[in-house]
């Protein structure tokens, strides 16, 4: 393929492939014969050069639909399942949409747009779609105030890593995420199983997590992702022995040496690696060695041509990978005037590795001296009695804010042993940390909350 | 437990925490003279606002801030029902 020529998704779903399925917990769809059928009921010419809304409860639908509109309509914007009602009507006028695609025609109908188009199940089409151009492919970021910011991305640069990485060796992968694929790491894997030739098995909201191990397992899963808040709620359940895959991916936090560990223990056989990607800078690099961090001499540019570097204390990526803009009226420029993306991921150099070490925005207040909430957690989630963390400030009618952090104890710890614990992971805190970022309370508690995009819920940031 | 009591434990187990050796604690002794720093209240106010379910200094913006162990105590004790 010449590189100025446009590729889209279906020029991946040949039917030479055998046994391909795309799968949630209701429903396994061939991917061998997708291109003979349409969840658009083969409408999908009336949105040539239009602007998308992809707004389908369901994702396998959406993906399937994704594949239809890719290289037909001129931008399609990919809509999570937890969008805000209230910031639909700005994300129309910002990102120009004149068509939506959805289960429920309904509820668009008052919404302004040109087009309204039903999806449904796939049903044989008599027409094939064919490539008109590159479409723009448009997603959201997912923070948690305000209106979400709009992002655009071509596929080239969505598929810049996976094309860098190469074909998996073996049989063609069945990847699995515990991520909704309308999110920017969802998208990757479900990415990497269309052009790396292999199968997918969705998520499914609310399914128990014993069910959906089950149903790895069903589907012959290999590779999988997700968040360090998915893998320890995985870890927590009791439910990942009997799972066995060969590659365990962690990106959209910090991946700590806890995690990493307790992973490699449940998964003896697995390679185990963690990656940075957002939704702004794409993906920027794979660490597989283990190790929480990754090696100072990453930085620079590596062999796939991605420049990072450390300005400020956080992490700037440059590459062909990274959005190309943000997308709106009064949008902000994505870039600096080199290229390069501010992650807001804040790095600390210990060694000749670099840590992770909190987001920008995260840092709490403590006494007018600033806090990390991630480092505190890093700290206790080291004891093989924590499961997991949160650490948090708590507003004291003295100092401002006090840090207090929220511990879930692993699988079977002795509730009873709570005090001796919590001395424990107070004496390593004063070992580790200054005294202004050791917690003045812990509390122990059964669960804390994972936030829709698969990260800790952090209220207080 | 009395209030008193579990406002004196608690004293004296953050004491043990922040190394900070406490005098005797009678009621006229002032707050500054405990070897308490500010910290140290904070964490105070807020196990103490875990345990009793009240925060005396939040619940009135105008509470003054005690002077001694004993106005410490008696915020406490006074917090309407």
């Amino acid at each position: 393929m010449s590189p100025r020529e446009i590729f889209t998704l279906r020029d991946y779903l040949g039917p030479e492939l055998k046994g391909r399925t795309i799968s949630d917990a209701r429903q396994v769809v061939s991917l061998t014969d997708i291109l003979g059928k349409s969840c658009l009921v083969g409408r999908f010419r009336e949105l040539s050069g239009r602007s998308v809304l992809l707004a389908v409860t369901d994702q396998l639908i959406s993906a399937i639909a994704m594949t239809e509109i890719d290289g037909v309509a001129r931008r399609m914007l990919l809509c999570p399942p937890d969008l805000n009602a209230d910031h639909v009507k700005t994300l129309i006028e910002d990102a120009e949409i004149d068509a939506v695609v959805t289960d429920q025609p309904p509820r668009w109908a008052d919404a302004g747009v040109y087009l309204v188009m039903a999806a449904r199940a796939p049903v044989p089409a008599g027409i094939k779609a064919k490539t008109e151009r590159a479409t723009e492919w448009l997603m959201l970021t997912s923070g948690t105030s305000g209106v979400p910011k709009i992002v655009g991305h071509t596929l080239e640069g969505l598929t810049g890593a996976i094309v860098a990485d190469g074909p998996a060796r073996g049989a063609p992968p069945v990847w699995a995420t515990f991520y909704d694929i309308r999110r920017y790491g969802g998208l990757q894997i479900f990415l990497r199983a269309i052009i790396g030739g292999g199968s997918m098995v969705l998520s499914e909201p609310g399914e128990p997590i014993a069910d959906y191990v089950a149903r790895l397992n069903a589907r012959g899963v290999t590779h999988i992702s997700g968040t360090p808040s998915h893998w320890r709620k995985l870890l927590m359940s009791g439910a990942a022995s009997g799972f066995s895959p060969s590659y365990v991916r962690l990106s959209g936090e910090i991946a700590d040496q806890a995690v990493l560990d307790g992973l490699s223990r449940a998964f003896p056989a697995a390679s185990i690696g963690h990656a940075y990607a957002s939704t702004e800078a794409g993906v920027g690099f794979a660490v597989n060695d283990g190790l929480e961090g990754f090696p100072a001499s990453q930085l620079g540019t590596n062999r796939d041509g991605v420049e990072m570097k450390v300005e400020d204390g956080s992490l700037r990526i440059r590459s062909t990978r990274t959005a190309h803009a943000y997308v709106g009226r009064d949008a902000a420029a994505l870039t600096d005037s080199d290229g390069f993306v501010d992650t807001g991921d804040m790095l600390e150099l210990r060694g000749d590795r670099y840590h992770f070490v909190g987001r920008r925005g995260g840092i709490i207040n403590i006494g007018g001296l600033k806090v990390h909430p991630e480092e505190i957690e890093a700290v206790i989630n080291r004891h093989a009695e924590v499961r997991m963390s949160r650490a948090r400030s708590r507003r004291s009618p003295i100092t401002g804010s006090i840090v207090v952090a929220d511990v879930i104890l692993a699988d079977g710890c002795d509730p009873s042993r709570s005090d001796e614990i919590r001395e424990k992971i107070l004496t390593d805190c004063r070992a580790q940390l200054a005294s202004h970022k050791v917690p003045a309370m812990i509390k122990f508690v059964t669960s804390l909350d994972i936030t829709a995009a698969g990260k800790l819920a952090r209220h207080d940031a | 437990m009395s209030i008193r009591l579990k406002i004196i434990s608690e004293m004296q187990r953050i004491a043990a925490e922040q190394q900070v050796t406490l005098p005797p604690l009678n009621d006229d002794l002032s707050l500054h003279e405990t070897g308490f720093d500010s910290l140290g209240f904070a964490i105070l106010v807020a196990r103490l606002e875990d345990d009793l379910g009240i925060d005396p200094f939040t619940i009135s913006e105008d509470a003054a801030f005690p002077l001694t162990v004993g106005d410490f105590v008696r915020a406490y004790e006074n917090v309407p029902a």
